[in-house]
């Protein structure tokens, strides 16, 4: 085929999630099995045509230490597999990833992210992210701290209850079209405001709905890619940047470090068709809008987002791919796919992509 | 395409039972501001962070990056997590070099730790809440089946344990300081795991450690000799299935295989001046000279009993002491790989082997499963014929 691209240009060539569950009995590595038995199957290529392996996971979840070596049964490692792993969304996976494939000398390679939240009470759980000497035992845990956020937010006169509850209602619209999704429906604006308070100005329905599952992805260089599938998604760039973990070293109602990552990928260099944002506190997507000066002409989070399913862990990932999905299918040109990390958005993660051989 | 990398600045915190002057703030950035004076860079020079340590539980602080972003002049950069079991250290020092080699970032700070004395290490090694029976447990029947197949004498561990303390007597970073350490003493120690005495097995350290990787074109801004990084290999199998060779792991045969063949090595014994190997218990030095294909099989407990493994020996292993010395766990497999480049930069102190030019880090984690290992030198092309 011909094509314009770069020999080390790396494409996505192909995608896999599991439904959210809002409980999946079994353990995490079938999570993962079905997602990774999926893209083989539908790449049509062996486990040993993989150079590459690298999962994103949390062994607190389960509470488990070494929690992740049992996931490697779900991907493959006999014979022995070159395989690495982070304790982050699987995003940051397909950031090492993606880099790994630049040095040249391995083609394909598979990213994983997978989380089984339910074993656990994943509030308490993540509020074990903060500094343990001064902010957690203050009991300053994430959706805290989005409260603070969105109240910081509304206060600077960038947002109102109605704009923070119009983004649960479209999530859900959204959703009605996502099979993977928990929760779905038409709901209004009013219907939404008339519910109690939980971190307030949020309310429970702002916050994301933890779930178990995976998502998986291949990716190949240039040459492989094109044999590999018909419609390569093109990653055009990825870059993460970190912000003081310190809330009052921020401005809580921008995200610099997204804006930071925008510049790293040149978002801003054509449209963006799609956007896909870790959004699991409702006014998050509107600081992300802005960051990424995202206008009406871009559609964001058709899938429904993580407000209707956040399987932890893969729901970064799972971002990635929803935009791949649709550009592979041609409903999109150039999107990108947000990942987040950390209380109040403290770390985001952007991958760009774009469609065309 | 890949390019060259080095490390150019090399940081250590002492290891100790208990840091309790340091936060894991303080902990973490001692060593990235060493690693930082020795390359006489600043954060301000750093494009990106890699962070490993074992699992979060070993503290009870979960995806520590984010507390540490501040402490480690991360904010406004990538900042990125690595956790492979007790491979940790050595994946995270590989992931770093990736970070250079792939051509998107020039200049990486890495950095490990573990605070062990926050915490429940033996609880977290036995699987929390799964209940395993941990690290000892685990490997000392293997252990067991390495004795039977080589028909090794059993002072072999003993001596290990004696070689590496006393070598960590010329590191002032070491944790164990035992100035009257003998065969005798660690035969009298009490068995923790038959055959593994207490003076067989790791300490439980805090400690972390760092290194500047960088590219070639800016190796220059470093004043001190850079460690080429000629080559790096990973393989991991599964923790346990029927056939699994647990005493000689395929993956551990791979990924040496993998990685002698990418930077030149046929002899890995004489072409190999010194080798930094992941030993948490004694026995684990002759098994992974075996499974590394540094000795036949069955001949490693030989290059031991010889001395061929002692700070004068003709393949020196853990001149810094090793893991049986500090054991800051997710830190303990960088320390492996900086002590290599320590004696490839000539800058290993009173373990420094004469002429060190090529240096093996290496580690390996969960089940023996995880292998992570590099090689470094004083050269980016030197002459192994």
């Amino acid at each position: 085929m011909a094509t314009d691209r770069d020999p080390n240009d790396i494409a996505i060539v192909g995608v896999a999630q599991t439904v959210a569950h809002e409980r999946f009995d079994g353990p995490e590595v079938v999570l993962i099995m079905e997602c990774v038995n999926k893209l083989l199957s539908d790449a049509n290529i062996e486990r040993s045509d993989v150079g590459f392996t690298i999962a994103g996971s949390c062994d607190y979840l389960s509470g488990m230490p070494f929690a992740f070596v049992s996931n490697v049964d779900g991907m493959g490692a006999w014979p022995p597999v070159y395989e690495s792993h982070v304790e982050m969304d699987g995003a940051w996976g397909l950031f090492e990833a993606w880099l790994r494939l630049q040095m040249g000398d391995i083609d394909v390679a598979m990213v994983v992210g997978s989380g089984k939240s339910s074993p656990c009470d994943a509030r308490e759980v993540f509020h074990l992210q903060a500094d343990p000497y001064v902010v957690a035992p203050l009991g300053l845990d994430p959706d805290a701290m989005a409260g603070i956020q969105a109240r910081a937010l509304i206060n600077a006169g960038k947002a109102t209850e109605a704009d923070i509850a119009a983004v649960v209602a479209r999530s859900r619209a959204a959703a009605a079209s996502n099979p993977h999704a928990q929760i779905s429906g038409t709901v209004t604006g009013d219907e939404l405001l008339a519910e109690p308070y939980d971190m307030a100005p949020l309310r429970a329905h702002d916050v994301s709905i933890k779930a178990d599952g995976a998502a998986a992805l291949l990716i190949a260089r240039r040459d492989r890619a094109l044999e590999l599938t018909d419609n390569p998604v093109w990653i055009t760039g990825i870059d993460h940047r970190i912000e003081s973990h310190h809330a009052g070293l921020r401005d809580l109602t921008d995200s610099v470090s997204t804006r930071l990552a925008a510049a790293g990928v040149g978002l801003a260099d054509g449209p963006i068709d799609i956007a896909e944002l870790h959004v699991t506190h409702a006014h998050e997507e509107l600081i992300l809008r802005d960051a990424l000066g995202l206008t009406a002409a871009t559609s964001v989070n058709p899938s429904g987002g993580p407000l209707v399913g956040d399987p932890v862990m893969a729901t970064g990932l799972t971002r990635i791919i929803e935009v791949a999905r649709r550009i592979a299918a041609g409903e999109a040109t150039r999107g990108v796919g947000h990942a987040a990390s950390g209380a109040a958005l403290q770390q985001n993660l952007l991958c760009l992509m774009e469609g065309g051989a | 395409m890949a390019r060259p990398c080095a490390v150019v600045g090399i940081g250590q915190t002492k290891y100790k039972r208990r840091r309790d002057d340091l936060s894991l703030d303080g902990l973490v950035r001692e060593a990235a501001l060493r690693a930082l004076e020795d390359a006489n860079l600043t954060f301000a020079d750093i494009d990106a962070v890699v962070l490993g340590k074992a699992p979060d539980a070993l503290e009870g602080v979960i995806m520590p990056e984010l507390s540490l972003a501040d402490a480690l002049g991360a904010v406004g950069k990538p900042i990125h997590r690595v956790h492979t079991a007790g491979s940790v250290g050595a994946s995270t020092a590989i992931s770093a070099a990736v970070l250079v080699e792939s051509g998107r970032y020039d200049t990486v700070l890495t950095v490990t730790y573990e605070k062990q004395s926050e915490g429940n290490a033996t609880w977290a090694l036995s699987g929390g809440k799964s209940g395993g029976q941990g690290a000892g447990g685990t490997f000392a029947p293997w252990i067991r089946e390495y004795i039977r197949r080589s028909k090794a004498p059993e002072h072999i561990g003993w001596t290990v344990a004696v070689k590496d303390r006393l070598n960590a007597l010329k590191n002032q970073y070491a944790h164990l300081h035992l100035e009257d350490i003998s065969i005798e003493m660690v035969r009298e120690s009490p068995m923790l795991w038959d055959p593994l005495h207490f003076l067989e097995s790791c300490p439980s350290s805090d400690g972390a450690a760092a290194m500047v990787v960088t590219s070639e074109d800016k190796v220059g801004r470093s004043p001190n000799k850079p460690a080429w990084v000629l080559g790096h290999a990973k393989r991991t199998e599964f923790s346990s299935f029927p056939g699994r060779d647990t005493v000689r792991p395929q993956a551990g045969v791979d990924c040496a295989e993998a990685l002698y063949k990418e930077v030149g090595i046929t002899n890995p014994r004489k072409q190999i001046d010194a080798a930094e190997i992941y030993v948490p218990f004694s026995w684990y030095e002759p098994m992974w000279l075996e499974g590394h294909l540094i000795a036949e099989e069955g001949q490693g407990w030989k290059m031991t009993d010889e001395g061929a493994t002692a700070l004068d020996g003709d393949f020196p292993v853990n001149c810094s002491g090793g893991v049986l010395s500090s054991n800051p766990i997710g830190a303990s497999g960088m320390i492996r790989c900086l002590e290599a480049a320590n004696q490839v930069r000539g800058t290993a102190g009173d373990y420094q082997v004469d002429g060190a030019k090529v240096a093996l880090g290496h580690a390996y984690g969960g089940a023996a499963q995880y292998f992570a290992m590099w090689i470094v030198s004083s050269e980016l092309q030197p002459d192994f014929s």
